[in-house]
């Protein structure tokens, strides 16, 4: 039996089974099709991602265990007229952000005005003291943003969390675009689509345009840092540095010299000017935050402060994806940009609060419960498809430790069908368009990542959890 | 032109990427001159062959504590897919994907997709047990695939330092793989009373140079005639030949030059070599039998593993 419940929004088939204007293309190429070709062609796609060696570790995994996220063929669209929308939305919330963040690491004055209260920022783990009264390069605290929308109805978009610490899966939105051009050239010849490709350019150049003050040279350098091979997003890691022509280092490649960060080179020490780290914040500075770490460079925050090098994105910005952050979104956006945001949030009750834990505790079969830290859909409870027993555990937990999490309703996430071998059948999904911010201002690339819940009726879309993608279309005007 | 910026942990990538792939080839050549030697011989002395087979790849010792029977399946097997066997074929070649993986910035993508399919082919092919009547397909599979490594790097990748690392290493490590063969086959080489040579040696003659792809060469340049000095003096001396220790020395002399010159600087290695060069070019091979082959060869092998050093060192690979 399937749950009832509102019947969720399909983006491609409207209630009277008619094609939404947005598929009417690509619908009228898949009917031309034949479907054992098709399933040929995704075959072939499989093999085309794993020769390519695009995978990712599951950690717990054993060693060596390298998966393929499932890439589903049929794509995932938004009309010229629905982006252009989406963009200024984006682009408002991008900005509020990193105003936020300058604001918070110095002089709070949205904690002064009574907006947002000082206990979500003192002690909250994601806060770095390091970086009170520092201001970035550039002015620019999250120079790459990733912002998870989901859509409930045809003109509402939700954003459901964002990420400005170390947004990943943007390799994704490229290769699924290079394989889905690969294996139906033909249908781009038909429907026109924004092309995705100009991303790391845009990357090099935004990464660029933030050189710190040490920076004297004719281009600055600019590298990537990884954990390492065994990390799950080492794929993406080194793609980017490759299609940027950026080194890609490790921490043991690195060390401070003469003020500078250097990399090892082998014509010997080669200084760093703007690092696009995909480290933790934690493990950065071994000298300053955790002292175990091996994946980053004693002293690097030193260097920083005396303006020796460009951290992208700045540390300390963790505190923007805090899901009790996020539901002050709203009253953020308006307080620095003095407008109505133009993207709404997910409503959203804060479990610290004793009248809204009262009202969770009651109603939780139908929600949705989240760690404020927690990420990758880990930790959470969907009340409407959990069983008793497994509501009663949580209840226990949220009563422990109310301000650990955050609720919302169970949303009628959109569908947008993928191809099974039955034929095409709806799915529920999401999409994370990948923002760029330099002080040349706000660059959004047409697309992003669509990941889609691969079982029928599940609302989980991670890909740690079974979740698949989708190739995301922005058709041109 | 503006110079390339390496990091060092590339650069050793590259280079170690370079050896093991040259390594698992050289490793499948060696192998597929034992699997013929033994078809061709008495039982007797087949034991005997997988041994030696073994000892060149410096697996007899380990082999021989587990257990290991010197049989043409359990030979085959250990050398080729073993866990137990940290170089392996298939280790070897999961090293050089590991490696191609952390340098993944330095080599196109051409090279990375043929190191990474090779990988998955023959992590396929060696999933089960090796059997006689497959093991000839598989080295083949083994060869085919390194080849197209090679290709895929002689065909796209940018004539840099990278490409000079990753060359110094494949003929670094070509090197001292031909030198091993040699010396443990030397006692055949060495001028018997038998000037023409018994069957039995004959066969022997034949396995070394098929052991480096160079039988068919030999008899070409030498009508036909087989004859142990000949045979040592090609394998050492004769540039002409791929597999030679003097042409692995011109690439690697080639290379270090290139990157003296791009570098604007001569370092430790390159007198080590330089010193290693002038030694080979003023020996004939009656010096190197009347210095006694065995001699020459270990003195060989341990030059070689000197100069790999001092590139590490001179090129900054680990911290």
């Amino acid at each position: 039996m399937k749950p009832t419940g509102p019947v969720p929004f399909d983006e491609m088939i409207d209630a009277d089974g008619g094609i939404r204007p947005a598929y009417a293309g690509y619908r009228h190429w898949y009917d031309e099709q034949d479907r054992r070709w098709m399933a040929t062609r995704g075959k072939e796609a499989e093999g085309a991602f794993r020769r390519a060696g695009i995978t990712f570790n599951v950690y717990g995994d054993t060693a060596g265990q390298e998966r393929l996220i499932p890439f589903d063929m049929i794509p995932r669209i938004i009309t010229a007229q629905e982006w252009s929308q989406l963009g200024l939305g984006i682009e408002q919330r991008v900005k509020a952000l990193n105003a936020f963040l300058h604001d918070l690491y110095h002089d709070r004055e949205i904690v002064k005005a009574g907006i947002v209260p000082a206990r979500l920022i003192e002690g909250n783990a994601a806060y770095l003291p390091a970086m009170e009264g520092f201001t970035p390069p550039g002015g620019v605290y999250t120079h790459i943003v990733g912002i998870d929308l989901v859509r409930t109805g045809p003109d509402e978009f939700l954003v459901l969390e964002d990420n400005a610490r170390t947004p990943s899966g943007v390799s994704y939105m490229l290769e699924n675009r290079e394989t889905m051009m690969a294996m139906f050239p033909e249908l781009f010849a038909q429907v026109p689509v924004q092309p995705v490709s100009d991303y790391p350019r845009s990357l090099a150049r935004s990464l660029a345009a933030s050189p710190p003050a040490a920076f004297n040279g004719h281009r600055p350098t600019v590298a990537v840092l990884t954990p390492g091979i065994y990390n799950s997003a080492y794929y993406e890691h080194a793609f980017l540095a490759d299609q940027m022509g950026a080194q890609l280092v490790e921490g043991s490649d690195l060390q401070v010299v003469d003020g500078r960060v250097c990399m090892r080179t082998t014509r010997g020490w080669c200084a760093i000017d703007v690092l696009y780290r995909r480290v933790d914040d934690d493990f950065l500075d071994p000298s300053v935050f955790n002292p175990t770490s091996v994946l980053g460079v004693p002293g690097i925050m030193e260097v920083y402060k005396n303006g020796g090098i460009t951290i992208a994105n700045a540390p300390g910005t963790g505190i923007a994806d805090d899901k009790a952050i996020y539901s002050f979104m709203p009253e953020i956006v308006k307080f620095y940009t003095g407008e109505e945001p133009l993207l709404k949030n997910v409503t959203t009750w804060r479990c610290a609060e004793p009248d809204a834990l009262a009202y969770v505790l009651d109603k939780l079969p139908e929600l949705v419960v989240k760690e404020v830290h927690g990420s990758g859909g880990y930790g959470m409870l969907i009340g409407p498809t959990s069983s008793r027993g497994e509501i009663a555990r949580f209840a226990r937990k949220l009563r422990a430790n109310p301000e650990n999490y955050i609720a919302q309703p169970t949303l009628s996430l959109s569908t947008v069908p993928i191809f099974t071998k039955s034929g095409l059948s709806p799915r529920h999904l999401d999409l994370r368009p990948f923002v760029l911010v330099s002080p040349e201002g706000v660059t959004i690339t047409p697309g992003g990542l669509t990941r889609v819940a691969l079982k029928k009726g599940s609302l989980v879309v991670n890909s740690s959890q079974g979740g698949g993608t989708k190739d995301s279309w922005v058709l041109a005007e | 032109m503006t110079k390339s910026i390496m990091l060092g942990r590339s650069a050793w990538g590259i280079f170690w990427m370079a050896r093991y792939l040259e390594r698992a080839e050289n490793t499948a050549r060696l192998l597929d001159a034992g699997f013929r030697m033994a078809l061709t011989r008495g039982d007797a002395h087949v034991r005997d062959e997988w041994k030696s087979v073994m000892i060149a790849l410096g697996f007899d010792e380990p082999f021989a504590e587990k257990g290991g029977e010197f049989t043409g399946a359990a030979v085959s097997n250990y050398i080729l897919r073993d866990t137990e066997n940290p170089n392996s074929v298939l280790a070897m070649i999961d090293y050089a994907r590991t490696n191609a993986r952390s340098v993944r910035t330095a080599i196109t993508r051409e090279v990375w997709e043929a190191t990474n399919e090779t990988w998955m082919i023959l992590r396929e092919a060696l999933a089960r047990p090796a059997r006689e009547s497959n093991l000839g397909e598989l080295l083949d599979l083994i060869r085919r695939q390194t080849t197209l490594v090679r290709g895929a790097m002689e065909g796209t990748m940018l004539r840099n330092d990278i490409f000079s690392f990753a060359r110094i290493g494949t003929h670094i490590e070509r090197a001292d793989n031909t030198a091993r063969i040699i010396d443990v086959k030397y006692n055949i080489l060495l001028p018997g009373t038998d000037w023409v040579g018994s069957r039995l040696d004959i066969s022997q003659w034949e396995m070394v140079l098929r052991a480096v792809g160079g039988e068919r060469a030999f008899r070409w340049l030498n009508a036909g005639a087989l004859d142990p000095k000949g045979i040592a003096e090609f394998m050492i001396l004769d540039g002409r030949f791929p597999r030679s220790l003097a042409y692995s020395y011109s690439h690697v002399t080639s290379n270090m030059a290139w990157l003296a010159a791009d570098y604007g600087q001569k370092l430790s290695a390159h007198g080590l070599l330089h010193a290693a060069n002038a030694r080979m070019a003023e020996t004939t091979i009656a010096d190197i039998f009347d210095q006694g082959l065995h001699e020459y060869i270990t003195e060989f092998i341990e030059t070689n593993q000197a100069i790999a050093e001092a590139i590490a060192a001179d090129y900054r690979f680990i911290a």
